[in-house]
């Protein structure tokens, strides 16, 4: 069928009909679209202003601010260990990741010591959050090319994931589990860790292939995204592109591994690049496969967490009700679903914090829409930002 | 007919010309009525059949079994619901479309052969005329996506012309074969130059392999003719929101519905009459079983094949669409006229 590279580099910018005088007295002009923000290929209220030519994009201009609710003001205003709470709402599809980014920040600036394990609960939590994250990724990048039903089975998976959650949190989607110190809960004693291994399990060996089976592999899903949207690595370091973006262009960087946090370093898994198998690297289909490969090594790595679960507490003694924060400055960053989740946190010794600036890897990935969107087809759009994996939480705080 | 002809003519005293004119308007009652059910039907079939591909159950509670009344219940909803006309649309166009749509599908219904006597319009150039009717549809999405005066509605309306006038032609030189070894256009000798059993039918691949690869063609031009998915480009609901009917509400949204489930239906019985033997049993022994429901249950097993593609396969883009048309589909599609011809000279079949 036609997957035409051409298709694209043909139709670039000023080299349109429309630039031309082929019709004397006759003037054309560009479409504007707008895209969302009540669209459902912009996961959420995100707002595309295109130009187009026919099917043919000129320009993409993403407008944010709809969801907007000033999380890193109310920051100045709530205590620390009260501001957790917020870090679920950035990333709602992950909240285990941007918990654990925040309570780092906090507690490099305490310098306090977190019990080993609770950092092994909080990896294993965590990884479950990114497989909840990359499961709705798969599943809405293949909804965005027409699939339906891998929706329906990635949702069925995911609910296993927020079922377990539940036990061990409370919460089925807004956990608020970390603390400064350690985790709000211990483990609950009904079987949850043999449950976790169980569903770890099953992801990896069957329902993993599964996909694959319906749509990774799909002829039509294979045409749609290869070759399409391809970001190339030097555009994705130009643009700060992080996480499953990065690492889809051919980047070799994680977090996890490079800037070790928590127990990371301790667990045997690999980070996944992309490598152009059924087309250029960096395209569409290597940010769906790095999403996919990167649930099996989160496996691997909740495995190993809960199988060297060790005894002991699983908050620091020493907390309190208000943590106290020495004054002064911290920056940590965690890998979270979508990218390198970053909280620059500023204390200046009172209950508050004085100021908290989050870096969301979503809001840098979006920006590559404006390059890399141009001159594609709409359809091809749509793929690039859905392969893209977006959530609107995070970009507009 | 032949029997409602006499009941006409004979026991309520009609002219020939009565008689005739009753037959039609009872017939375009009938017709209506049967695509309405069958519409309705299959609304709720595909809500199982996705549910039950998905892992879930679909409609479950409305009129206790399996749901049954829900696809009623949904249309009794939609007859009440606010019939909105965008301020800024051609408000006569607006209200055509739909019309249109549902007039299309509704016309090449009239040339179906349900029973070995019972087909409401007996034509000699049957199958020219569902193929002709048919295409009135594009007319009336091309209609409702401009008199929308929404940019989305136009873009999947300008898909949707470009994808179904392309698809009309593999459709129709699909169906070439089969005209061929038949001799003729009529439907009704199309089905019963099938006589005699399963490997009678022209989907026999051995009998003639070419007719089998026509079978598949037609297939494959008949999910794009209906705008289903893998190729359902003018509603793209992913990309363009809800395609040509975005601004559509109420029973105009409810036309186009139904038209899209006539149509379906539509395409799999003239795939059943063309290449399944129609109303025919599938073996000689099976006479027993009423014609008509033998040719429902091919149509409805071939719907089903249509649905099980849709919730399958994910969706291509719309220069893959038109470049499978243009340069895969016709051009196979025109061998396979030339080759079944052969096929025919060499065995003698032609006639």
């Amino acid at each position: 069928m036609a997957n035409d590279p051409n298709v694209a580099k043909a139709a670039a910018p000023k080299r349109g009909w429309h630039d031309q005088d082929h019709v004397p007295g006759i003037k054309s002009e560009l479409l504007e679209l707008n895209m969302g923000p009540q669209h459902p290929a912009t996961h959420g209220v995100l707002r595309l202003l295109l130009q187009t030519d026919g099917e043919i994009v000129y320009k993409v201009t993403p407008v944010l601010g709809y969801l907007h609710r000033c999380a890193e003001k109310i920051a100045e205003g709530v205590t620390y260990k009260q501001w957790v709470v917020y870090t679920d709402r950035f990333d709602y599809l992950a909240p285990m990741c941007c918990n654990h980014a925040y309570v780092t920040a906090v507690e490099r600036l305490m310098g306090q010591q977190v019990p080993e394990r609770a950092e092994h609960i909080r990896i294993a939590v965590s990884e479950l959050s990114r497989i909840a994250s990359h499961l709705i990724a798969l599943a809405t990048f293949g909804l965005d090319m027409g699939a339906w039903t891998p929706l329906l089975y990635c949702f069925r998976e995911r609910e296993e994931i927020l079922n377990l959650l539940e036990r061990i949190s409370g919460g089925r989607m807004l956990y608020n589990y970390m603390i400064p110190g350690g985790v709000r809960y211990d483990v609950p004693n009904d079987n949850w860790v043999a449950d976790v291994l169980d569903f770890v399990d099953l992801m990896e060996h069957n329902k993993l292939p599964e996909y694959n089976t319906l749509l990774t592999y799909n002829k039509i899903f294979i045409e749609r995204t290869a070759d399409v949207g391809v970001i190339d690595a030097k555009t994705a370091l130009d643009y700060g592109c992080t996480g499953p973006v990065l690492r889809g262009s051919g980047v070799d960087f994680d977090c996890r591994r490079d800037d070790p946090y928590s127990l990371y370093h301790k667990f045997d898994w690999q980070v996944q690049v992309g490598r152009g198998e059924m087309g250029t690297v960096g395209d569409c289909w290597d940010r769906y496969i790095v999403r996919a490969r990167e649930i099996e090594q989160s496996c691997r790595i909740i495995r190993q967490a809960l199988q060297q679960l060790p005894d002991g507490p699983y908050q620091a003694i020493a907390l309190k009700a208000l943590v106290k924060v020495p004054a002064g400055a911290a920056y940590t960053r965690v890998e979270s679903a979508k990218g390198e989740l970053g909280h620059y946190l500023i204390a200046d010794g009172g209950q508050t914090a004085f100021r908290n600036k989050v870096r969301s890897p979503s809001f840098c990935n979006l920006q590559v829409v404006e390059k890399v969107g141009v001159g594609q087809m709409v359809s091809d759009l749509v793929a690039l930002v859905g392969s893209l994996d977006i959530v609107l939480g995070e970009i507009d705080r | 007919m032949q029997l409602l002809y006499d009941f006409f003519t004979g026991q309520m005293g009609l002219d020939a010309t009565g008689a005739h004119v009753s037959v039609a308007s009872l017939m375009a009652v009938l017709m209506f009525t049967v695509m309405a059910i069958c519409a309705i039907f299959f609304t709720w079939m595909e809500r199982k059949v996705a549910g039950f591909m998905q892992s879930r159950y679909g409609p479950m509670y409305t009129g206790r079994f399996h749901g049954w009344a829900q696809a009623v219940a949904d249309m009794l909803k939609i007859l009440g619901k606010e019939d909105i006309i965008p301020a800024e649309a051609d408000k006569g166009m607006f209200k055509f479309a739909p019309i249109l749509v549902l007039l299309g599908s509704l016309l090449a219904w009239a040339a179906i052969p349900w029973a070995p006597d019972f087909v409401a319009a007996d034509l000699d150039l049957g199958l020219f005329y569902i193929f002709a009717a048919s295409s009135l549809v594009v007319i009336g999405i091309l209609m409702a996506g401009w008199a929308s005066n929404n940019k989305w509605a136009l873009y999947g309306a300008a898909r949707g012309a470009a994808q179904m006038v392309s698809y009309e032609i593999p459709l129709a030189l699909a169906a070439v074969p089969v005209i061929m070894r038949a001799g003729s256009l009529n439907p009704q000798d199309i089905v019963i130059s099938q006589q005699g059993g399963i490997w009678h039918w022209n989907i026999n691949p051995i009998a003639n392999p070419f007719l089998f690869v026509a079978f598949i063609l037609y297939f494959i031009a008949s999910i794009a003719e209906t705008n289903r998915g893998p190729f359902d480009m003018p509603e793209t609901e992913s990309e363009l929101v809800a395609g040509y009917h975005t601004e559509y509400t109420g029973m105009r949204f409810a036309f186009f519905f139904l038209a899209e489930y006539a149509n379906l239906f539509l395409v799999s019985m003239i795939a059943a009459m063309l290449f399944l033997g129609g109303w025919w049993a599938p073996l000689p022994g099976m006479g027993w079983i009423p014609p008509a429901l033998n040719f429902i249950i091919k149509g409805v097993l071939l719907v089903f094949l249509n649905m099980w593609v849709r919730w399958t396969l994910p969706r291509v883009r719309v220069d893959q669409l038109m470049y499978l048309c243009w340069k895969v589909m016709i051009p196979a599609s025109l061998l396979c006229v030339v080759g079944a011809g052969l096929w025919m000279m060499a065995w003698g079949q032609l006639k």
